[in-house]
């Protein structure tokens, strides 16, 4: 059994008075996706968020090999906890419009003095690769890409730090869907390269179930299941996960119908 | 594919960058401005240069003299060259007005920056120095600190600076609070940036732009201010300045009327100035990228619509539909010859990737095309009228009667300053023309009709009291209420959490077997159509690629397009297994 990356130990936040994260434990081993599904409000998001060390941790400890990162800013982690970045939803406000590519992908290296601007800018063109958009990128800006490029530019934009961990928050939501399926495989094509580890947080099973080795299922803040890829979005065992699995329409006009009279049988939720 | 290709295309738009000062430039009142602004700053650096005579040199024959070769512009009560004193005028009004700008803008823009970004208890204290800052009596306060501070014009103008700088305060304070949730924030703080970069590198940046225009106006105020001050006889006499001026102008009034104009106008046109272009800067801003004026375009030829006989079964026969919005000397066509019909009673989809046009195609139906948008030919048949030949009118008079439409974010489409059951019954009253108590009666019976567990709550409720779910099922009942022929519901789901849609679905299939409307769906969710629809119309780039029964569409697709979007639903028969990474990437 692998040592895991990142380790969530009863981890609570709470906004005020709202409880928003219950008793959390969560484990991403290095290498690995683990799917976090839930709907609006389900704490998904917070999670990452805490991880991420840009959201609050009220209580619970948050280990990154061994190391407890719960609360501390992301420019106060040294070493390897530095290595951990993020993917946002929203590839038309996560880049800023003012800064060109070029700007966007060499600050976090530069920032983090780990090259100077002229190392760092000689690099670019390696990230841009990788995520495959052409060289002469560059010396655009951010307005000028379509959103999955965009979201390709973010994705540059992590791969920059040499990351172990990257939190992936709704990365394909607002993507056509022959993008998300495009998106999708570049994500999983970087993993096997690099050996990332991903916390790839979604509403859609579908998508969490194409990328996911493991998988947890938030509902109001806590996880009410957390297991293998397969048996979570195929055969899962909590009521919830089966509701919001059946819930999901399919492509197949056959199999919907199948699907929605299960998802009526269910009846409304308690 | 269609992510890498575009990039070529986009290449023109890397001419923009600098184009946003020729753009300012290229507008005559900002070029004029600058051009002014320009003499004046040249002159006040090169004064020594440009001044005929010392602006301290008295000739006792010259007292208020007119005009002449030698001095151009006439003598002061002294004696002095008026235009030399105006040329050293310029630079000491300009450096007085750069000391308040630069500590005014030095202040409220740290201040601004700081509150704005760290918010709580810093915002609070810091807003409140600011509101008392604006209370005081600007005029008052520099008076005062000139008997105990002494002579010094810069001093004041410091103090004023002091004075001015809530301005930049608020300004810079709602517009670090407007950008501070910003993705790219957080995905800055993400790669380890400080504070201070993240306020240097991203924040500035993005409100440079009103700052500046801020200053230009302040450095306005501040000249003005300053000749006041200088007018009522405080500062150093010893120097010129264009108040100083005025004021000895003022004192030969009867002698010299004509001086008073030289200093006055030259305070006015610099002042002018600054304010208009502050002002075209921001015109600029404003107008972003605005279409281009209809009438510069071709006039789009009406085609005589094509008479076409129309089975009885047919509700909605849409012919070489084109709808077009203004572009670059021509039609930027978004649907382009769209041929589809829609029958009595059925749910037809139409599906498509973001800018296939299926949304403009349903709003090309409705008549609710955005601005600058027309149909530019075809025809769209409901039920037997031309819907393209009514004025707006009689499209109104249709729309909600008889076609009803359900759109995607439903809690912007619910007012916020009304409750729910006002909502419901105001159109039903003006729409059928029944009495308010029929309505509210109508509008109950639909809240519970449409699945919400408290009519009477929910009719008592604002917008906001109530879940993203529950208002779109309010606004369901608000389409059905009139019991439409058609209902167009455009990506009525998307916005719903997938267990609500499930729901929201079956109550839109309840509702179109009881009432037995066709409904036109406008989706990009594979699941979704093959959840509801009969028909598909899939679409791409403003056409219609195919059509089908929805069953043959799946189980045999026959564009490779509608192939190809087939193929990216995700449907995994298997899942990745895991194996640790071999070695650790460095």
């Amino acid at each position: 059994m692998t040592a895991p990356l990142i380790e969530c130990e009863k981890v609570n936040t709470f906004f005020g008075t709202f409880h928003a994260l219950k008793d959390v434990n969560l484990t991403i081993r290095p290498g690995e996706t683990v799917g976090l599904v839930g709907e609006s409000g389900s704490g998904k998001t917070t999670i990452g968020r805490a991880i991420l060390g840009i959201g609050p941790v009220t209580s619970g400890r948050i280990s990154f090999e061994g190391q407890d990162i719960a609360g501390v800013v992301p420019r106060n982690r040294k070493g390897d906890a530095a290595r951990i970045q993020a993917v946002f939803q929203d590839p038309y406000t996560s880049l800023n419009p003012s800064m060109t590519i070029e700007d966007i992908l060499t600050e976090p290296v530069v920032a983090r003095r780990l090259a100077s601007k002229d190392d760092a800018r000689a690099q670019v063109r390696t990230l841009l690769d990788q995520v495959a958009l052409p060289a002469d990128a560059a010396h655009r800006f951010p307005r000028e890409f379509s959103g999955g490029q965009r979201q390709r530019v973010a994705i540059a934009r992590a791969l920059a730090l040499h990351p172990k961990l990257i939190v992936c928050d709704e990365p394909v939501s607002a993507l056509d869907l022959s993008t998300q399926a495009r998106v999708l495989d570049l994500f999983i094509e970087l993993q096997e390269r690099t050996g990332v580890a991903y916390l790839f947080v979604s509403h859609d099973l579908a998508v969490v179930r194409h990328i996911s080795h493991r998988v947890a299922v938030m509902r109001s803040g806590e996880i009410v299941e957390f297991g293998e890829c397969d048996q979570v979005t195929a055969h899962p065992e909590h009521p919830y996960t089966q509701r919001l699995l059946l819930a999901a329409p399919v492509a197949d006009p056959v199999r919907q119908q199948e699907r929605r009279e299960a998802f009526l049988s269910l009846g409304k939720e308690a | 594919m269609t992510d890498i290709s575009s990039t070529q295309q986009v290449s023109t738009q890397a001419l923009k960058r600098t184009s946003f000062l020729w753009s300012v430039l290229r507008n005559p009142l900002g070029l004029l401005a600058t051009i002014i602004l320009l003499v004046v700053l040249l002159t006040a650096i090169f004064a020594p240069a440009v001044a005929p005579f010392d602006p301290s040199h008295v000739e006792i024959f010259k007292v208020n003299v007119a005009p002449s070769s030698d001095y151009w512009l006439g003598g002061d009560g002294s004696g002095r060259d008026i235009f030399s004193r105006l040329v050293y005028g310029a630079r000491n009004t300009l450096v007085g007005a750069s000391i308040a700008v630069a500590v005014a803008a030095l202040i409220g823009v740290t201040g601004g920056l700081a509150a704005g970004y760290y918010g709580r208890i810093l915002d609070v204290a810091s807003s409140w120095v600011a509101d008392g800052l604006m209370a005081l009596p600007a005029i008052i306060v520099l008076l005062a600190f000139f008997q105990a501070l002494g002579s010094s014009i810069h001093l004041s103008m410091a103090v004023f600076g002091i004075m001015l700088s809530p301005g930049f305060f608020r300004l810079t304070r709602s517009l670090v609070r407007s950008v501070r949730n910003e993705l790219y924030v957080d995905a800055a703080r993400v790669s380890g940036l400080s504070d201070f970069r993240i306020m240097w590198r991203h924040i500035l940046l993005v409100i440079r732009a009103p700052v500046v225009i801020q200053a230009s106006i302040v450095a306005g105020i501040a000249i003005v201010i300053q000749a006041g001050l200088e007018f009522l006889g405080l500062g150093d006499a010893s120097i010129p300045t264009w108040g100083g001026m005025l004021q000895d102008a003022f004192d030969n009034l009867y002698v010299a009327p004509i001086s008073v104009y030289w200093p006055g106008l030259a305070i006015a046109i610099t002042v002018g100035s600054l304010v208009l272009l502050a002002n075209v800067i921001r015109d600029r801003m404003q107008q972003g990228d605005a279409p281009p004026k209809v009438s510069r375009l071709p006039k789009p030829e009406p085609k005589p619509s094509p008479i076409s006989s129309v089975s009885d079964d047919t509700l909605l026969d849409i012919r070489d539909l084109v709808v077009g919005y203004p572009g670059k000397g021509e039609w930027k066509q978004v649907v382009k010859a769209v041929t589809m019909s829609v029958k009595r009673g059925e749910i037809f989809g139409l599906v498509g990737e973001s800018g296939s046009g299926k949304t403009q195609t349903a709003f090309a139906v409705l008549g609710l095309l955005s601005k600058g948008g027309r149909i530019l030919s075809g025809s769209i048949t409901f039920d037997g009228i031309d819907l393209t030949a009514l004025s707006a009118s009689q499209m109104h008079a249709l729309r909600g009667k008889r076609i009803a439409y359900v759109p995607q974010e439903p809690m912007s489409n619910l007012d916020p300053s009304f409750r729910i059951g006002w909502q419901l019954v105001e159109p039903m009253v003006s729409v059928l023309g029944i009495s308010q108590a029929e309505a509210k009666e109508r509008a109950l019976a639909l809240l519970a009709r449409v699945g919400l567990p408290h009519p009477e709550r929910v009719f008592q409720c604002y917008p906001h009291q109530i879940s993203g779910g529950m208002a779109q099922r309010v606004l369901i009942a608000g389409a059905v209420s009139c019991k439409p022929d058609l209902l167009i519901a455009d990506e009525p789901t998307t916005a719903l959490d997938v267990t609500v849609q499930a729901e929201v679905l079956e109550l839109m299939r309840d509702l179109q077997a009881e009432y037995g409307m066709s409904i036109i769906l406008v989706t990009h969710n594979f699941g979704v159509v093959a959840d509801m629809c009969d028909t598909v119309a899939v679409m791409r780039d403003g056409a219609v690629v195919e059509t089908a029964e929805a069953r043959k569409l799946f189980a045999a697709p026959g564009h490779e397009y509608t192939r190809m979007l087939l193929d990216s639903v995700l449907e995994d028969p298997d899942t990745r297994t895991y194996s640790p990474p071999k070695e650790a990437s460095a």
